[in-house]
């Protein structure tokens, strides 16, 4: 008997005990019918050569684990991220759950989101009960200072309108007048989670916006976008902005949102940007989007307002950072402080002591479009080579930005733009022309088991490590954080490649 | 941090009062309906159990309240997720726009053997990634060339099921009209599931749609070489409802074989096309998920005449008394080896208990499941001297409260289709040692300072089932509850001076 008291098994070892290989074994053979292991293995050989590899991307209608949620996963992030604002998603139920465990599994942390709970009968009549009665269960329960409203596949199909929605259920008296319920069409067949921040984001500021008159002022407004490492980012691009001196406004903050203490207190609601603070934003001078693919509406719709504004793709690595940098000095007038400049040099002494470990390696790197432009910038920073860049809700206009960035250093002249390709046809690169480390997020695991390439987990979602969204990835020290990682990964592998006691051994370094 | 409850009954009821205040009337009535303390009752006692009491006077398996924060999923759910998904060698589409299949890929720990992407496809996301002209023009062409696409690109898939999103239903899409086409070109099996996430009121009526799938378009098609080529033996057995989370089935096929009998089919963790297609020769149907299978096992009895018996392998008293329950329609041998795979047990369970039961007696737990749990693993609770406070489902039916009167006892909190609202307070109120239920609920429970277990995915731990499998669930609750992190909840500075003991 394999189990005991004394020294529980778990799952891993409990399987691989003799009784279990040979239970397992018999089943196989008796009872699955499953195609002989010849076959499994020549099929798994073919699926690593290049004739697979121009079958798989040829694929014009299949996607295989995709790299991109759906639109309302970005419009609850984006919800979040304002105070005591409860996200309500217009539409069937079963999505809201989606996107709560979704959200929970990576920062483990409680996320709250309600749901219009459409049934068949919502299908055939329209959801307007459903918006009546849901907000104003939603005020009465969860006592919210605003109800940003999105939506579902299934009311975009219906055609459900929101803004009379809404409207005919303040008459109804489901919550106030005056009560804030932005809303935004957020369709799943459209784009993806970072299209669905962009509407949410677009509807939110409209709804304070709108009908107000803008005084410029002095302010910056910073608009973070979906980013998995929001909690270090979000504090660290504040403390950088606060070191300049700078007076600013984040607009969507769910830093204190996802990552609130064990007290013995449950907060549903934390932090985030005040409503006072989003209409006041109206008047800063100068809106500045740390992700331009998050926020393509949202910014046309500030810029449309007399603000000046720019937009940055993920500022991560040394130049990106002195970019965000100069583009808040120049926006502010504030001076770049000597301690950032400090933080700056002993990053690039960090650079320097490690290049030579890093010089060279090549990457293939994937996640959403303004992350994959900021890593695989960063990794030529390093002397490092991307050779595989891929976003699937990556466009055509991004794989052009991808192009000119890697035809803009010696580093980039093997790099590849893969633009709205998936992580199966990912595996097939990486198994035609393989690269040292893979960049990725947890679903990158399957491609490391499969292609034997180290995965380095920094995009969302992150479900098998634990707290890495508390570190920064952005600015001079997120960029050191980025750094640990990979050395991490290359002197992990080095001594895994050299552990064998006489044999490998002799290179198993004291000193690297 | 957490206390003992010392809440009788009638508190209960008062609490549900207080609960209930919050809600606007209209949804206060509809709630009120779906919350109760579990009464007395001059039914006889379980058998195995000891007990019983009333539980089916809650309302449930109907509509949600909007806004409310409901805790439930969709039919999608049902049918992707939790009965098609894990059949190995098949691709499972998520038909129609990218989030659902995204959102539960890899999520429900069904172990399988065998390799990912060659001849076994569990835990990967096949979908047609619908965008605006397929919802314009109508997804069967994109979903026939994504069928086509598969079975050049994944050779060794032994069929396809298409796992309908919400959009679906509502384009008027043909979804049959492919799946019939296609099975007549490739020769492999194609089930269409018209499982869209608006149908039904909870996953349920997606467990139920699945099973009717697998009648449909498994069973009532032409006799596979799978089929054919197998004979009956008088030992045969389907295991029904055992989705092999965290290995689960595994740690219960053994016990199974040990005793003699013949696991034909595993449905559906770490099942093969094959194991769906040969159960109708089995001779007896054993159901553990009884809420998501139950509907195929009645249409195996009424077509096939073969028996179905509910059984539970969570902790060793339901054990013991399953293995009989399930010898007893065997001749002697097997009679008699179930008594020697209960002795052969025996002394893990007596080290387990020896070991565990000290460190949990008397704790309290509260659970809020789906639609089985939250009876079936009242009973390991007690075998570590546990005791449950309160108990609910998220898309139990009326069959389902009906059983919980066998495993719990009366004045015990019963909530059904419980809301985010409703929970936290019961929680709060009630104080349990212990709360075992699913991720969302997970960190608002664990800020709270009170110990939690994912009891739908076991944590990322398991198996729970079986005699192996109670061991780990015995440490596993004892390491939730008696971990040091739960008394650093409180500043020293802030706390006053506790005298020395």
């Amino acid at each position: 008997m394999p189990q005991s008291a004394d020294k529980v098994l778990d799952h891993a070892p409990l399987f691989q005990q003799p009784e279990y290989k040979e239970m397992l074994a018999q089943k196989k053979i008796n009872f699955e019918c499953g195609h002989p292991d010849e076959m499994v293995k020549e099929i798994g050989d073919w699926t690593k050569s290049w004739e697979y590899r121009e079958k798989n991307l040829a694929r014009e209608a299949l996607t295989v684990n995709p790299a991109k949620a759906c639109q309302p996963l970005g419009a609850v992030f984006a919800s979040q991220g304002y105070e005591a604002t409860m996200p309500f998603v217009h539409g069937s139920q079963g999505c809201v759950a989606y996107y709560r465990s979704h959200l929970s599994r990576h920062f483990k942390e409680p996320s709250s989101c309600v749901s219009s709970s459409m049934t068949e009968d919502a299908a055939v009549f329209g959801g307007l009960i459903n918006m009546v009665d849901g907000l104003a269960n939603t005020k009465a329960l969860y006592d919210p200072k605003m109800i940003a409203v999105s939506t579902t596949c299934m009311a975009e199909v219906i055609g459900d309108d929101l803004n009379s929605f809404i409207q005919q259920a303040k008459q109804k008296g489901s919550v106030a007048e005056d009560f804030d319920v932005p809303h935004a069409h957020t369709p799943a067949f459209v784009g993806s989670h970072v299209d669905g921040y962009d509407n949410m984001q677009k509807g939110i500021l409209s709804h304070f916006w709108d009908k107000a008159e803008r005084v410029e002022g002095e302010g910056l407004n910073i608009i973070p976008g979906f980013d998995g490492f929001a909690v270090g980012n979000n504090r660290e691009i504040k403390r950088m902005l606060d070191e300049m001196g700078v007076d600013f406004t984040f607009l969507s903050d769910v830093s204190d949102v996802y990552d609130t203490p064990s007290d013995g207190e449950f907060r549903m609601y934390s932090g985030g940007t005040k409503l006072e603070e989003a209409k006041a934003a109206l008047n800063a001078k100068a809106t500045i989007s740390l992700q331009e693919w998050c926020t393509p509406k949202t910014m046309e719709y500030i810029a449309g307002k007399g603000q000046e504004t720019a937009a940055l793709h993920y500022p991560m690595g040394i130049q990106a950072t002195d970019e965000f940098l100069m583009k808040v000095s120049a926006l502010t007038g504030k001076a770049i402080p000597g301690s950032l400049k400090l933080e700056r040099g002993r990053l690039v002494d960090a650079l320097a002591d490690s290049q030579a470990h890093l010089h060279g390696k090549t990457y293939a790197i994937y996640g959403d479009p303004d992350f994959v432009y900021a890593m695989a910038r960063f990794v030529m920073e390093m002397g490092g080579e991307p050779v595989h860049c891929l976003a699937t809700n990556g466009g055509k206009k991004w794989a052009k930005q991808m192009e000119e960035l890697l035809a803009s250093s010696p580093f980039g002249k093997q790099g590849q733009v893969w633009a709205g390709k998936d992580l199966w046809h990912m595996r097939s690169l990486l198994d035609t022309e393989p690269v040292d480390m893979l960049i990725g997020n947890s679903y990158g695991k399957y491609l490391e088991r499969d292609t034997g390439t180290p995965l380095i987990r920094l995009m969302f979602p992150i479900f098998d490590r634990h707290h890495y969204h508390r570190f920064p990835t952005m600015g001079y020290q997120g960029a050191l954080n980025v750094l640990v990682k990979l050395l991490d990964t290359v002197f992990d592998k080095l001594d895994d490649d050299t552990i064998i006691p006489g044999e490998t051994d002799y290179s198993y370094d004291l000193t690297r | 941090m957490a206390k003992d409850h010392a809440s009788g009954p009638d508190d209960y009821e008062s609490l549900i009062e207080e609960v209930l205040e919050a809600y606007p009337e209209k949804a206060r009535k509809k709630r009120a309906k779906h919350l109760q303390v579990s009464q007395t009752t001059d039914e006889a006692p379980d058998a195995t159990t000891g007990i019983a009491s009333k539980c089916d006077t809650t309302k449930s398996n109907i509509k949600s309240i909007p806004g409310v924060m409901t805790i439930r999923g969709c039919a999608y759910a049902g049918s992707k997720g939790v009965v098609w998904g894990p059949v190995k060698d098949m691709v499972h589409i998520s038909h129609g726009p990218v989030g659902c299949g995204q959102y539960s890929w890899s999520q429900r720990r069904n172990y399988y053997i065998g390799k990912t992407g060659i001849d076994s496809f569990v835990t990967m996301q096949f979908t047609t990634d619908f965008q605006e002209k397929d919802i314009v023009f109508g997804g069967d062409k994109k979903l026939a060339k994504t069928i086509d696409e598969i079975n050049e690109l994944f050779p060794l898939s032994n069929g396809v099921t298409i796992q309908s999103e919400c959009p679906i239903g509502l384009i008027g899409d043909d979804i049959e009209a492919v799946a019939k086409q296609k099975k007549k070109e490739s020769g492999k099996t194609m089930v269409p599931v018209r499982c869209e996430g608006f149908r039904g009121v909870s996953q349920s009526l997606g467990h139920h749609i699945a099973n009717d799938a697998v009648r449909d378009w498994v069973f009532e098609q032409e006799e596979s070489e799978a089929v054919k080529a197998y004979e009956p033996g008088p030992y045969d057995v389907n295991v029904i409802g055992d989705y092999n989370i965290g290995g689960d089935a595994w740690a219960s096929r053994i016990l199974l074989e040990e005793m003699g009998l013949n696991v034909v089919g595993n449905w559906s963790g770490d099942a093969t096309l094959a194991e769906i297609e040969r159960a109708p020769k089995a001779k007896l149907n054993l159901i553990h998920c009884y809420r998501s299978m139950n509907y195929i096992c009645r249409y195996m009895e009424e077509k096939y005449g073969i028996g179905w018996m509910e059984y539970n392998f969570f902790g060793p008293t339901q054990i013991a008394a399953s293995l009989r329950a399930i010898a007893k329609n065997f001749d002697e041998t097997i009679q008699e080896n179930a008594e020697k795979v209960i002795a052969k047990y025996q002394p893990l369970v007596d080290e387990v208990i020896a070991k565990f039961r000290p460190r949990l007696e008397g704790k309290s737990v509260m659970l809020y499941v789906g639609g089985l749990r939250p009876r079936h693993v009242v009973t390991a609770y007690d075998d570590l001297g546990m005791v449950i406070a309160g108990t609910g489902y998220e898309f139990g039916h009326n069959d389902d409260y009906k059983r919980t009167g066998h495993y719990v006892k009366d004045g015990t909190l019963i909530y059904d289709d419980v809301t985010g609202y409703e929970l936290e307070k019961f929680i709060e109120k009630i104080r349990p040692d212990l709360v075992g239920s699913g991720i969302k609920e997970k960190y608002p429970v664990q800020k709270m300072g009170i110990p939690f277990r994912q009891m739908h995915s076991w944590d990322y731990s398991g198996p729970y089932h079986g005699y192996d499998g109670f061991a780990i669930f015995a440490r596993d609750m004892d390491l939730a509850i008696n971990n040091p992190v739960w008394g650093m909840y409180d500043a020293p500075w802030e706390t006053p001076a506790i005298a020395a003991e």
